[in-house]
């Protein structure tokens, strides 16, 4: 009972660790991220980001360490597994369907949590939680107009939006967005904060971002990841603050 | 990003049951045809004809489940066919003269039970892995079977094959099944029927995601599904209609023997789904019939129809991946537009100059089998009906001249009507 | 006994050594440019009939330097008109390309030379018994196609260890997501790769030929077991194709040689009626008989246990 008093955290890393062969990219990662909060992991080129969004969503397997989501283990278990219990990814390179309609790249995204599965038997077209589901989440990324466009034809923010997209289709609560304003013209990147702040009310976010002016302007906490390591973790008030941060990241790249 | 709030919305899908024409009427429309085709072509050529292109199509389309729907390319498609006609006529045989009241039209259930339960062992077995090593594992099991169909003497009967008798079954409604024709309306229901299935499959939750899953497969990792789950899945679905297929083919042909599961098979098949078009659903269908029809025309003009056919597979991946459905289907746009007649003859300008180069190019193809293997037969040849020496160098140099001119106009002709068809589409595009 | 198992294993280790003459080129090849040519195996057959047609005008070791050499034009002609054009795309139709490929090879050797196996000789100068185990004589010719095997295989080992060419094979072998990063002559490259991979499909065409029957089957008897080869020692493996090629090659060749069944051994079948009718030719067939089913049992066996085979590492 008196465990109650602190609540168990939407994301729990333990010790995480990896490697590939001798060079160890991940070096034992701590960190926990309370429901509800919006926490950017900034950091260098080569500071093990991506790997550690791919140790979470279960794309690798760690070497050491765990990973909890909402008290329970997913320390390597296979990416579907880890879907469906809540933790939803978006991708660094766009990564869509290309061939299928923007509609049914978000069908196909809504479809599991809806517990259609596997389902051979009813007609897709006639499920209305599906059809309902997915016209809300056009609405929301703004792509209602493009809905029977191929995605590969899209342009590129609008693919990147379909991405925040596919992410959120599943009503995950756990969200992990890499490096969503990627390659986005100022105006585009202003559009895509305030779709992230929108899709994530009553999200845990984790999103992996460069421009420190969306980092300040979005996220309740910053992570300073450093070489496979968290050299610091707060408020972007206190990470402003943080000498060591300054030193080894900030100084460098924020006049 | 930023659209204009006035920007029209491409009306959004309904959930709503749609009209009941719009439904099945695409099917009636079939029925009719398929009930009408013995009376328009009603020679006892095309009749068996038509019986080969259904099995065929069923054929095609359960291969194009796996390859056009699921990314997945299987070399060992037949081993289900062959398999389910088999046991097709095994339980035939066992029944035969009996009494027992199973009639004829139920035995596909026989071969599509059996091309089930095999789909799942081997699935279980090949879509562990996916793309080449998947591929390549197919191959194997490909060869396993037919290497162990050459063992098993007693049940497949060795090189000979096992025969059935169809007419040998409890008759109903008078049904004999001897006459050909009724072995027409017998494959054609179960056409019906295989094709109206696998395509409803292609309109589920299942089926959306075998195409997320050839689009991308690591994606669909991410979304909840487990992908290799989705390719076993298409895999035993798959197997299951093309035994079918292969239970209709043992009732057609009376005979099923070791090769029609054999590798060669598996390579047909390929071929007419990929010739007809795996990006539509109806390009297997259209592979089915016209390969098989070119398969029956080429192979009594010439020896070395196989030939043909390889070039014809080659060009197609080569040039038209989408295949002859996906030709067609660039049309559609022109056709909406009516701009259809504006581009034709440029199509008609291509076609001329490039039956020339195929002249030119199959004279040479036959002058030198007739050298090099009908040396019995001497020099002496006929080619479209004209005769001539192949040992001289004049035929060799006009089919050299007939195939590089023709080859040349025909690739000008080409970038013209590609030309011509970008320019009516752009005529469209304009306010 | 001793004497067959001897003769098995030289035999065995042979087999497996023309195997791994194709595996290696085939495994180069996918590596590279990732594909898997399906129509290596006929390569290996038009290495065969040009050493042939060769041999017959110009002599037998004329035909092992100039058929491979006619091949690995070919080869490049295709890699430069074909598959580079087929790449866009995607891997299903490059793919599907080298296997039309293998129709339109195997219908043309028909066209020239028929269906019927070609009188393909070993040469004079090497038609005599290398040595006599027991009462069994072994041909020299064996022995020498053994050791140009050998030879080919260590002047492999030195290219790749050695030179410029190596280095980026070496590089591609082991990231093979990095290919793409080479440079600016990535498919001169690439056409060599293919040339060369095809060349030495050519050169165990030739020396196989006199060995085996050169036949217009030949390719689609060896291919099937050419994949199984490269999918059990773990795809973009060259050691693992090594050691698969050698098993395979040793399995088949001391299966040939045991000619027995599970009725010589257990006596007649112990099962009666209906069951025993179709089961008689399992209980009766020989080990010799089930042999050209051995490598595909294998491969099954391999997936179910190591689905990414002996020494795969990347899952593609």
């Amino acid at each position: 009972m008196t465990q109650t008093k602190t609540p168990v955290p939407a994301l729990r890393l333990s010790g995480l660790e990896k490697s590939f062969g001798p060079m160890k990219i991940i070096r034992g990662i701590d960190l926990d991220i309370p429901a509800g909060e919006r926490h950017a992991v900034i950091g260098p080129n080569g500071a093990g980001k991506s790997t550690l969004f791919h140790l979470i969503s279960g794309h690798y397997q760690p070497s050491g360490g765990s990973v909890r989501l909402h008290g329970d283990d997913i320390t390597g278990i296979p990416p579907q597994l880890i879907a469906r219990r809540g933790l939803s990814r978006s991708f660094q390179v766009t990564n869509l369907f290309p061939q299928l309609t923007v509609w049914e790249n978000v069908r196909c995204a809504t479809l599991w949590a809806l517990g259609h599965k596997y389902s051979f038997w009813r007609n897709v077209e006639r499920l209305a939680d599906a059809r309902q589901r997915t016209e809300e989440i056009l609405r929301e990324i703004n792509l209602i107009e493009r809905w029977n466009m191929p995605a590969g034809v899209l342009a590129y923010a609008e693919q990147r939006a379909l991405e925040i997209g596919l992410a959120i289709a599943s009503n995950a609560n756990t969200l992990l967005l890499d490096e969503p304003m990627a390659g986005m013209s100022h105006g585009e990147t202003e559009h895509m904060v305030e779709l992230i702040r929108k899709v994530s009310e009553n999200r845990t976010l984790l999103m992996i971002e460069h421009d420190m002016g969306v980092v300040f302007d979005l996220a309740d906490r910053i992570s300073v990841l450093v070489y496979g390591e968290v050299i610091a973790s707060d408020t972007p008030e206190r990470i402003k603050a943080n000498a060591s941060v300054q030193q080894a990241y900030l100084g460098t790249e924020v006049a | 990003m930023s659209q204009k709030t006035d920007m029209k919305i491409p009306a959004l899908p309904s959930d709503k049951r749609s009209s009941f024409l719009a439904r099945f009427g695409i099917w009636i429309v079939a029925a009719i045809v398929l009930a009408g085709l013995p009376y328009v072509f009603s020679s006892g050529l095309a009749v068996s004809t038509m019986c080969m292109m259904g099995t065929m199509i069923i054929f095609a389309l359960s291969y194009n489940m796996l390859l056009g729907q699921t990314g997945l390319l299987s070399f060992g498609h037949a081993v289900f066919f062959g398999l389910g006609g088999f046991l097709t006529a095994w339980a035939m045989n066992a029944v035969a003269g009996t009494s027992s009241p199973v009639p004829l039209f139920l035995f596909p259930i026989m071969g599509g039970f059996t091309g089930l339960v095999f789909g799942i062992i081997f699935g279980a077995v090949s879509t562990k892995r996916s793309g080449t090593a998947f591929a390549m594992i197919t191959l194997g099991i490909a060869e396993l079977v037919s290497s162990s169909a050459l063992i098993l003497r007693h049940f497949f009967g060795g090189e000979e094959g096992i025969t059935l008798d169809r007419t040998d079954m409890v008759q109903v409604l008078g049904l004999s099944f001897g006459p050909q024709i009724q072995v027409y309306y017998l494959i054609a229901v179960w056409c019906l029927i295989s094709v109206a299935a696998m395509y409803a499959i292609t309109c589920t939750p299942f089926g959306r995601i075998c195409n997320a899953v050839r689009d991308n497969p690591e994606r669909v990792r991410f979304i909840g599904y487990n992908t290799q789950t989705v390719r076993f899945m298409a895999f035993s679905l798959s197997g299951l209609f093309a035994g079918i297929g292969g239970g209709l083919a043992a009732i057609n042909f009376e005979i099923m023997n070791s090769a029609q599961m054999g590798v060669g098979e598996s390579g047909a098949v390929i071929l007419m789904t990929y010739i007809g078009g795996i990006g539509n659903f109806a390009g297997p269908i259209i592979g089915a019939i016209v390969v098989t029809y070119l398969q029956l025309m080429l192979s009594d003009v010439t020896d070395v129809w196989q030939l043909y056919f390889g070039l014809l597979f080659i060009g197609m991946v080569m040039y038209a991946p989408r295949g002859l459905a996906g030709l067609l289907a660039l049309q559609q746009p022109l056709l909406q537009t009516r701009q259809l007649h504006h581009v034709a003859p440029y199509y008609i300008l291509a076609l001329l100059p490039g039956l020339v180069a195929i002249s030119g190019l199959s004279m040479v193809i036959e002058m030198t089998y007739q050298l090099a293997v009908k040396t019995a037969a001497g020099p002496a040849m006929v080619f479209f009906y004209i005769p001539f020496n192949a040992n001289s160098p004049l035929p060799w140099i006009i089919a050299v001249i007939l195939f590089a001119v023709g080859t040349w106009l025909f690739l000008r002709a080409a970038r013209l009507a590609g030309d011509a068809y970008s320019q009516a589409l752009a005529w469209r595009k304009l306010p | 006994m001793f004497e067959i198992l001897f003769i098995s294993t030289i035999n065995g280790v042979l087999y497996g050594m023309l195997l791994f003459l194709m595996a290696s080129g085939l495994t180069v090849i996918f590596s590279m440019m990732g594909v898997l040519n399906l129509a290596h195996a006929s390569f290996y057959m038009l290495g065969a009939f040009f050493g042939f047609e060769i041999t017959l005008h110009m002599g037998f070791w004329a035909g092992l330097v100039f058929a491979p050499l006619i091949v690995a034009g070919i080869g490049m002609v295709v890699e430069r008109y074909g598959l580079r054009h087929v790449h866009r795309h995607g891997h299903v139709a490059e793919l599907l390309f080298t296997f039309g490929l293998t129709f339109v090879i195997q219908e043309v050797v028909e066209m020239v030379w028929g269906k019927l196996p070609v009188d393909y000789r070993v040469p004079a100068s090497l038609d005599f018994s290398a040595f006599t185990v027991f009462a069994t004589t072994y041909p020299a010719f064996k022995i020498f196609a053994l050791l140009v095997s050998v030879v080919i295989f260590l002047a492999l080992l030195m290219v790749i260890r050695r030179t410029r060419i190596g280095l980026i094979v070496q590089a591609a072998l082991s990231h093979p997501d990095m290919v793409g990063m080479l440079g600016h002559n990535v498919d001169r490259v690439f056409m060599l790769v293919f040339g060369v991979g095809v060349a030495l499909a050519a050169v165990a065409g030739v020396i196989a030929g006199p060995v085996l029957v050169t036949q217009s089957n030949m390719a689609g008897l060896l291919g099937p077991i050419l994949f199984v080869v490269v999918v059990v020692g773990g795809l973009g493996s060259l050691g693992g194709a090594f050691v698969a090629s050698l098993l395979i090659g040793l399995v088949q060749t001391y299966a040939v040689a045991f000619n027995i069944s599970l009725a010589d051994v257990f006596g007649s079948s112990p099962l009666s009626g209906d069951v025993a009718f179709y089961l008689d030719d399992l209980w009766n067939v020989t080990v010799a008989q089930v042999a050209p089913i051995l490598p595909y049992l294998l491969l099954v066996l391999i997936l179910i246990f190591r689905p990414r085979g002996l020494m795969g590492t990347n899952n593609r």
